[in-house]
């Protein structure tokens, strides 16, 4: 008995000196360039923090996001600072698409010495991180965190894409104009910001215009949609406006083709990926969302990144395969520019004065001209809203503008 | 008598001396500069000391339901609801509410606790200082006895379930109070899908001069002081007549009957009483996270707690606290160079060389471990031992042409790979320690190790409850 | 009406996906008295193995090798996860199946980069068919026929074979039944080559419903036909097929409301109302207590 005591203790202790020599290892390599800015080649290292999930939920949705400031990063590897180049080091940390996850995630990027912080596709995890930000002095630049808390109340937090006010009554207006819909389906995640955040805007904007709205919500992990779908069937619903993750758009999707639903799917920007597009494919099922940027909108972008994607496999397992730009992908190279113009304009990596110059950035990207206003929001007021074409393509659609 | 009472004057000043530990820690780099980066303010080191505080207690509580009295129960998660919703709720500032809440339009809940108290004590300075700290410290209590007061009422009809069945009943109940707080009609209290956020968090608890420079810290000390204070009533409880009940109960409940325990009423209390730590755990959660949200408190995180307990050993507070920060810090921090490719700048890089030595020393103690298991049985053969063999073997010689090769980057390492390390980590202590890093001893037991065994010998209750 | 038996069909095909996860949880507590958490999970691995296995070989081939692997992990787990822990406490062996849980979830996760990953089509069985006026799979009809056969087959099987015997003899009385010279292990082992199997049989009706696969697929069904067992009295195999249906067919009803976001709670709200009233689950047996 004594022993074995011995024995655990030992174990125990053996396991915890082990792994602080695998941490030290590993801060001793990451502090290496950071403490000093400086790595042994004598070339000065910036660091910006990713801060993006690549497991849970939203890990499809994070990847491609990523990967538009990994092409960007290939593409500009270095950045004038005060007169001196720095070479640009992407540190990533997954917030595991989890509010709970997220703070310590930030935290990662924090104790790496960061000087600003891109992210998180999926707003709840934005939210969660940005106090640690705060708390450090950082900047943050949400990509294509939709939700007004993301921003509101506080001076750490800035974004690039617009807001769920602005997308909900885009996507209520365009059932409106297009389908001249009375009844609109809601469906979204129980619990989950982002898809109960958009559903409230829709509905606003779509009962004001005088139609009626049914909303539902399933639970987290839920595989089965088919009494939601013959539900909206049911209610001759002329739209069913579904802003949920990809994960649960694919499943939706499938079973309202196998179900044989005739009314036209509305999706916000977590729908434009190409997952949901290929689970669309060879279908019957009319799907519309609304997003950030159309393939075409800048073909020289357009044919650089797809040459990155073909040319790197992982690239293209992050990008789901194949070669089709989603426009988090876009907004994600859109944000990196952004945040080298933060760091030309502050004239050093310290995060105090990066974020003291963030406010001021104005940058003309392929998803357009950025440029933030008080509360630190992009100001824009245009969507594109995209059809899939069932053949594996986006169309685009329209282009919705809204007077904010 | 005499004897007891000396543990417990040092057992008090060993904990105020590692309190103090923490408030130097958190200020030693304002003090020295060259302080190793470590202990910079940002490390991960003091989330895993907030996080491994909150959890503690968590856990604690967990244990003295399961470890001490023998219940059941996986509803830790949703009193941690309760207790991170009362304390959002209540400490969310009236100047934010409407920007908290705008989805609804403001909050039914018109007062926050500190701007209550601020009408009392002012709103700066030192006045707001203290109607702050007042605010959370009634939050928090508050949250426990909201806690404590459900758990009572879902004990009624539940604790009368047996084992298994009181496992999942509570389970249930933590998922539908999970689902009433998602509802969107009661959006005005609980933000519905919304987060809660903007109210006061540890690191309010930071001193700053009046130019708004920190001077002192104590954000990871102030949630260090609650759960030590919390775990030392806990402690009391189960060292008084009540906590020996609960052990009756856990020993055997139809002998503690006849003892003359109540049964109803001692299995209520301890519940309650769980329920209540549980509760201010998840205020403390709260301000740890910064934010307060339904879709986190999930059954995954009651086993993730429950896992805990069993790791640190069922019916062990000081194991609880040793596993969750263990936990805690592995998952957080230590493993973090898991998720991301580590390519070496040259092979005799110091963390190359960390690596080799930390690799065949885990394998060389994993494969011993088992061996050692595996002879202890009685009529073991060769053939059991052989697959570790085998493995061992197959890893070490992997390590061997890394080093021959001079190749530099570690395989493997990729996003997620952490939590599969993690996982397998967690998978050899429960299998090799089944009953826990401490069983069922305390860490004085464990520190005076032989006197004690000699006095008296374990309780054979795992043994009985396995033989059941 | 048209409306009222799509929703009825909804629930009975959730409700025969779950009864056949269940079987696999009430046959290996019946037997170790052992939430097994990892159940779940193991079904999630036969849908990713699935996935995998389709893409270098043809179905015919793929499917019954799903079938394999799937019952050679769950042997594995039994034999290296529950097996050393056969002596320790209840409690180290519960938390030893959340840890297989964790292990096969995160393992999930590195290996499919947490995209979620589809299932092929598996013809005949995900071809559409129209009833009452609802379009639904073949899949889904199948089911609770499967279900039913299974059901009849098992209890065959442990009412009039050896091993059933065995089987019987060691749910009853773990100690006694090893006195009696029975082979404990190989017991154990057959019950979890049946309950993998089982799930391996499940994935491929399951999935080929709901195509997409995340690591964490596992995990509601799993819940559900873990609530669905205690339902049906843990260790009654009837019992569990019942649970799974009402289960299956209660939360498509209130999926069909306006309080769609009760869906699960009232799984568990049924749940404890019947455990209130009757503490072992419907068709359980009475626990005596022993002095």
């Amino acid at each position: 008995m004594k022993m074995k005591r011995f024995v655990a203790l030992a174990a125990a202790a053996a396991m915890s000196v082990s792994a602080l020599a695998g941490c030290s290892s590993s801060s001793t390599a990451a502090s290496g360039s950071a403490a000093a800015g400086s790595s042994a080649s004598g070339d000065k290292v910036v660091k910006i923090g990713v801060f993006e999930p690549s497991t849970g939920d939203s890990a499809s949705g994070g990847k491609k996001e990523t990967l538009g400031m990994q092409y960007a990063n290939a593409e500009t590897p270095t950045v004038e600072i005060g007169g001196e180049t720095y070479t640009v080091e992407l540190v990533y940390a997954d917030n595991g698409s989890s509010t709970d996850k997220a703070p310590s995630a930030a935290a990662e990027l924090v104790s790496q010495g960061v000087s600003l912080v891109l992210g998180s596709y999926g707003s709840g995890v934005s939210i969660a991180g940005g106090p640690v930000f705060d708390d450090a002095g950082l900047a943050a630049v949400g990509v294509t965190c939709t939700n007004p808390n993301v921003t509101a109340g506080n001076d750490y937090y800035y974004r690039i894409c617009f807001l769920d006010p602005f997308q909900g009554t885009v996507l209520a207006n365009f059932a409106k104009d297009k389908f001249d819909a009375k009844v609109a389906y809601c469906l979204g995640e129980t619990g989950n910001e982002y898809d109960q955040g958009l559903i409230a805007y829709f509905t606003q904007a779509f009962e004001a215009a005088g139609g009626t709205v049914v909303t539902a919500s399933f639970p987290t992990n839920n595989s089965d949609f088919s009494t939601y779908l013959n539900q909206a069937k049911n209610e001759g619903a002329d739209v069913i406006f579904t802003p949920v993750s990809i994960a649960y758009a694919t499943q939706i999707i499938q079973q309202a083709a196998a179900l044989g639903i005739d009314a036209a799917f509305l999706g916000s920007d977590t729908l434009d990926d190409n997952m949901v597009l290929a689970a669309a494919e060879g279908t019957d099922v009319q799907l519309y969302v609304s997003t950030f940027y159309q393939e075409g909108g800048s073909p020289e972008f357009d044919e650089g990144v797809k040459a990155y994607i073909n040319e790197n496999a992982e690239a293209m397992t992050n990008n789901g395969g194949n070669d089709t730009i989603a426009a988090v992908t876009a907004m994600g190279y859109d944000a990196y520019y952004v945040a080298l113009e933060a760091l030309k304009a502050a004239g050093s990596t310290d995060p105090a004065a990066v974020k003291a110059a963030l406010a001021g950035v104005t940058y003309d990207g392929v998803s357009g001209h950025i440029a933030f206003d008080e509360e630190g929001d992009a100001i824009r007021d245009t969507a594109y809203i995209k059809h899939s074409t069932n053949t594996g393509a986006w169309e685009l659609e329209t282009q919705q503008t809204v007077a904010q | 008598m005499n004897k007891k009472k000396s543990v417990s004057w040092g057992a008090l000043g060993g904990i105020v001396a590692f309190l103090a530990l923490v408030i130097l820690l958190e200020n030693i780099t304002a003090l020295i500069p060259a302080a190793p980066r470590v202990l910079l303010p940002t490390s991960q080191l003091f989330t895993v000391l907030k996080k491994g505080a909150v959890y503690s207690l968590v856990v604690v509580s967990m244990n003295l339901l399961n470890g001490f009295t023998g219940l059941f129960s996986l509803g830790q998660a949703g009193f941690m609801l309760l207790g991170a919703y009362t304390y959002a709720i209540l400490t969310v500032p009236v100047a934010q509410k409407d920007t908290v809440y705008y989805l609804f339009g403001g909050s039914a809940v018109p007062f926050s606790l500190q701007d209550t108290f601020g009408l009392v004590f002012g709103t700066t300075g030192v006045g707001g200082a203290v109607s702050m700290v007042l605010g959370v410290l009634v939050a928090l209590i508050l949250g426990g006895l909201v806690a404590a007061g459900f758990a009572y009422l879902i004990g009624l009809p539940v604790l009368r379930l047996k084992s298994d069945y009181l496992a999942i009943a509570t389970l249930g109940f933590a998922e539908i109070l999970r689902a009433v707080f998602q509802w969107q009609p009661l959006g005005p209290i609980t933000n519905g899908a919304n987060m809660l956020k903007s109210f006061p968090t540890f690191s309010d608890f930071n001193i700053e001069n009046a130019s708004g420079q920190t001077v002192l810290r104590l954000s990871a000390f102030v949630p260090m002081l609650i759960a030590v204070i919390c775990i030392a009533i806990i402690v009391l409880l189960i060292n008084s007549s009540y906590g020996r009940a609960f052990k009756a109960i856990r020993e055997d409940e139809v002998a503690a009957e006849a003892m003359g325990i109540n049964l109803a009423k001692h299995k209520m209390l301890s519940f309650c009483i769980s329920s209540f730590f549980a509760g201010v755990g998840g205020g403390l959660f709260a301000m740890y996270a910064a934010n307060a949200q339904a879709k986190v408190f999930t059954s995954t995180m009651t086993y993730e707690l429950l896992l805990i307990v069993v790791i640190g050993g069922i019916g062990s507070v000081s194991g609880s606290i040793i596993a969750t920060f263990l936990y805690v810090a592995c998952s957080e921090w230590w493993l973090r160079f898991l998720d991301s490719e580590l390519v070496f700048a040259s092979p005799t890089d110091p963390g190359r060389l960390a690596f080799i030595v930390v690799f065949a020393a885990a394998v060389i103690a994993a494969a011993f471990l088992a061996i050692r298991a595996i002879r202890k049985k009685e009529g073991h053969t060769l053939t059991q031992e052989l697959p570790v063999w085998i493995a061992a073997i197959l890893l070490l010689g992997w390590l061997v042409y890394f080093v021959i090769s001079h190749s530099l980057k570690l395989p493997l390492l990729r996003n997620g790979f952490r939590m599969v390390v993690f996982s397998v980590i967690i998978m050899i202590v429960v299998l090799f320690f089944r009953r826990g890093i401490m069983g069922d001893r305390e860490l004085p037991d464990v520190l005076r190790g032989r006197r004690l065994s000699a006095r008296k010998s374990t309780p054979k209750h795992a043994e009985k409850e396995a033989l059941k | 009406m048209e409306y009222f038996v799509s929703v009825l069909l909804s629930g009975i095909a959730v409700g025969g996906q779950y009864a056949l996860i269940a079987i696999g949880y009430t046959m290996v507590y019946g037997i170790l008295r052992l939430i097994n958490f990892a159940h779940g999970d193991v079904f999630m691995v036969a849908g990713l193995v699935g996935v995998y296995v389709s893409t270098w070989m043809p179905l015919y081939l793929a499917l019954p090798l799903v079938l394999v692997l799937t019952v050679a992990l769950g042997f594995i787990i039994e034999r290296v996860a529950y097996k050393p822990l056969r002596s320790a406490p209840r409690m180290s062996v519960m938390i030893s199946a959340i840890g297989v849980s964790y292990l096969l979830q995160n393992t999930a996760t590195y290996v499919t980069g947490g995209q979620p990953m589809s299932y092929p089509t598996i013809p005949f069985l995900s071809d559409t068919v129209t009833i009452a006026g609802t379009p639904t799979r073949w899949a889904v009809i199948l089911t609770p026929f499967l279900v039913l056969a299974l059901v009849v087959l098992l209890t065959q099987l442990i009412d009039r074979t050896k091993v059933g015997m065995a089987m019987r003899a060691v749910a009853k009385d773990f100690e006694t039944s090893q006195l009696m010279g029975i082979k404990i292990n190989s017991v154990i082992s057959a019950t979890f080559i049946i309950g993998s199997a089982l799930a391996a049989i499940g994935s491929m009706l399951y999935f080929t419903n709901y195509p997409s696969i995340t690591p964490t697929a596992g995990a509601m069904p799993g819940l559900k036909a873990f609530v669905a067992a205690v339902f049906g009295g843990i260790g009654s195999i009837p019992g569990a097929v019942i649970g799974a249906f009402i289960i299956g067919i209660c939360e498509n009803l209130v999926k069909s409301t306006q309080f769609t976001v009760f869906s699960d709670a009232i799984t568990f709200a049924l749940l404890i109302v019947i455990l209130v009233f009757k503490p072992t689950g419907l068709f359980g047996e009475k626990a005596t207590d022993k002095v």
